[in-house]
């Protein structure tokens, strides 16, 4: 057949506009493949040890197979939102439990699976128990808790604490009493990436768990009337105010994104003699700090008490694991090939060992001795006993709350950081929607 | 955009151009008519994006209305709005007047400084960013004291590097309208200015600026309107901080809507971002006149 031009401009116009009308069918998981599908972030180290759970489990399972897709993780937040509200969601939903687990359980979009937990009471006892806290919900379990444990941590440089000749500190006085002599030497005290916001919330979660104990939190996650008014609560932020007008932090911290690691650079440049900070931050700086970490200068140690204060200085905050769901649309053969997953798939030996690997600790029970043959053992072990000998593992604010909730937290956090607002308006602006 | 386009071509005999418009109109009913609709209709319900959509009458609107954010999030717009307009469009004028001008090096020169219009919003914002930082940035690494400052950490720098990058990012597409304008204007005006022995500044101030009145107008609708979009390069840059201080309409809609799960108030915002738009195109399109649409070189 001769080719017209018609034709062709035929086949110009139509290509694209089909194209783009198939792109938008698609979008979605496809039903038919049989299998499961699996939405989890990307980004490496974290990326490779996930997918190669999937293949492992795969590669075991021949007629049980997962699809797995991966998103950066912004986007991934907003991608997997719309993808639940228009009856897309994966089979598999990757999170961060909490607040944004309850949205998802209030609106009928995952599975119970505490009856299935109660069947398989050995894959539960496998895991720490502090990592079911934040998949729970109103009692029921809606989530398998899988990869990692990250605390917050106190990291710190002994060269340039060498050089100062001062003492890594013991309590929030020794901290006040450490800023000025650091400032004196032209050392910023603290690091901070403080545009990003949860950075700074670190802080806080930290000051109301030592000043008030953990009821202190709970009463505000429960939507307990005037809870931030709390006099504890007070307490807290004005110490956080208390530093920032002292210069406890970086010179521009508000406008350094943790994103970007200035704020890691500035600890192992020695720009900074400390930071509050994830326990991922232990891999970055061994990453991009050249000799640092290796060479031994960093520090690390748990929040010291503050006096007085009626918290337990063993109990700590952070991410107590990552989680998975099974979306409550996918049909029997899909949610049976998830569940199996959930049994022999997550958390098996070797992906144990690559998490180990790479410098963090998975949250699988009885890996001591693996632990302790790694290249990091030190800094493992001491993550392992934070994690794993905390009475209270308090998870992030800003997944622990709503959504709704969270975006006013962090907005608010960044204001009194900015001490354009006081305590009593922080607390005031917050009870406005944490209350019931 | 009708000041640029001079006379109405002549009428031809039952011509089939209108129906060339279809594409375009479908198009636009697609991708504006009917998503505005469904975002006017969503304003009415209390949505988290994830489960059912209740219908709620005016509570997202009250949420909106009544929320100190909002008459925050409209100054902050409509001073970057302002204030950027203020910056661009003297800027422009001299700048698209100097390139008008028929030498070669003008030439390269343009070329030269036309790439910014090609970079991403996104991308300038992060480069911005790196050479903001106070510890990493330019005037560490210069190290030059004075450049060394908190730019994106205090509200009222913050807001001037606002405004700084986005008038760097679109002055030289002004400059291109203005340049454009300039040379339309017909050297006959230039050369009996010249009889009557007015100087380059004479000729600029009653020859030149004069003839660019819809220029402006044009020039100035697409700043307006466009300021209004602002979205990316803040979002980048300052994430609307410190605090609130660069939160401008479009990315307080974002916040609510994805970020706090808010999509009933979101819509509501959009819809008064759409009003608000709309009221300044018409405003601008008064402004102008009703001959706006005329040619300017009648009677010369």
């Amino acid at each position: 057949m001769a080719l017209s031009r018609r034709t062709l401009l035929g086949l110009a116009a139509g290509v694209p506009v089909s194209a783009a009308l198939a792109a938008c069918g698609s979008s979605g998981p496809s039903k038919s493949g049989g299998g499961a599908t699996y939405w989890y972030l990307n980004g490496q180290p974290q990326e490779g040890v996930r997918a190669g759970a999937v293949d492992a489990f795969n590669k075991a399972h021949p007629k049980e197979q997962i699809k797995d897709t991966t998103f950066q993780n912004d986007a991934y937040k907003t991608k997997i939102k719309t993808a639940i509200g228009a009856g897309q969601a994966p089979t598999i939903i990757w999170g961060w439990g909490g607040g944004t687990l309850r949205t998802y359980v209030e609106a009928g979009q995952v599975e119970d699976l505490t009856s299935w937990f109660d069947e398989h009471a050995t894959v539960k006892k496998g895991l720490f128990p502090s990592s079911f806290g934040a998949a729970t919900v109103d009692g029921k379990i809606y989530a398998m808790p899988c990869e990692t444990v990250q605390p917050i941590i106190l990291y710190y440089n002994k060269k340039v604490f060498e050089r100062v000749g001062a003492k890594p500190p013991k309590s929030w006085d020794d901290i006040m009493a450490l800023v000025p002599k650091f400032n004196a030497k032209g050392i910023a005290p603290f690091s901070l990436g403080g545009q990003s916001r949860w950075t700074n919330m670190m802080w806080l979660e930290f000051l109301f768990d030592r000043i008030g104990g953990p009821e202190l939190f709970q009463a505000i996650i429960e939507g307990e009337k005037n809870a931030w008014n709390h006099p504890d609560a007070i307490t807290a932020l004005t110490k956080v105010q208390e530093l920032v007008k002292a210069h406890g932090f970086v010179k521009g911290f508000s406008s350094i994104t943790a994103d970007s690691n200035a704020d890691q650079a500035l600890l192992y440049t020695g720009r900074a003699a400390m930071m509050l900070h994830g326990a991922w931050s232990y891999g970055i700086q061994k990453a991009d700090g050249g000799d640092f970490v290796s060479s031994g200068a960093l520090g690390y140690m748990t929040f010291p008490p503050v006096e007085g204060g009626k918290g337990d200085p063993s109990d700590t905050v952070g991410n107590p694991a990552q989680y998975l769901s099974i979306s409550s649309k996918a049909d029997a053969e899909e949610n049976k090939v998830a569940k199996d997953f959930f049994a022999k798939g997550v958390l098996q030996d070797e992906e144990v060992k690559k998490w180990i690997d790479n410098g963090s600790v998975p949250i699988r029970l009885g890996t001591e001795k693996l632990l302790a043959a790694s290249k990091n053992a030190d800094f493992l072990q001491f993550t392992y006993d934070i994690a794993s000998k905390a009475k209270v593992f308090g998870q992030s604010w800003d997944q622990a709350l709503s959504p709704t909730a969270a975006e006013t937290l962090l907005d608010n956090i960044a204001k009194l950081f900015q001490l354009s607002i006081s305590p009593e308006q922080f607390a005031r602006n917050l009870n406005a929607v944490t209350a019931k | 955009m009708s000041a640029l386009t001079g006379h109405p071509p002549r009428r031809e005999p039952r011509s089939i151009l209108p129906w060339l418009a279809t594409p375009a109109l479908v198009v636009f009913v697609g991708f504006a008519v009917i998503p505005l609709v469904g975002v006017f209709a969503l304003s009415f319900t209390t949505w988290d994006g994830i489960g059912a959509i209740h219908p709620s009458g005016l509570t997202s609107w009250r949420a909106v209305l009544t929320n100190p954010g909002l008459p925050h999030a409209l100054w902050v717009t409509f001073l970057v709005m302002v204030v950027s307009w203020a910056v661009q469009t003297p800027l422009s004028i001299l700048l698209g007047t100097f390139l008008a001008g028929r030498q070669r090096y003008r030439a390269v020169l343009g070329v030269v400084y036309f790439v910014p219009l090609m970079l991403s919003s996104a991308a300038i914002a992060i480069a911005y960013k790196a050479l903001l930082d106070p510890n990493f940035g330019l005037g560490a690494g210069l190290r030059i004291h004075a450049l060394s400052q908190d730019w994106l950490g205090r509200p009222g720098l913050a807001f001037g590097v606002v405004v700084f990058v986005v008038s760097w990012q679109f002055i030289p597409f002004h400059s291109l309208i203005y340049q454009g304008g300039v040379q339309q204007i017909p050297k006959s005006l230039y050369e009996a200015a010249q009889l009557d022995g007015a100087g380059r500044i004479r000729q600029f101030f009653s020859i030149t600026l004069p003839q660019l009145k819809y220029t402006v107008i044009t020039s100035s609708t697409l700043m307006v309107v466009g300021s209004l979009t602002f979205f990316d390069l803040i979002f980048v840059l300052t994430e609307g901080g410190p605090g609130d201080a660069t939160r401008v309409l479009a990315l307080d809609m974002y916040k609510r809507g994805f970020q706090a799960n808010l999509m009933g108030p979101a819509s509501a915002i959009a819809v008064i971002l759409v009003l608000v738009g709309l009221a300044l195109a018409l405003l601008l399109r008064r402004l102008g006149g009703r001959d706006a649409g005329a040619s300017q070189l009648e009677g010369v």
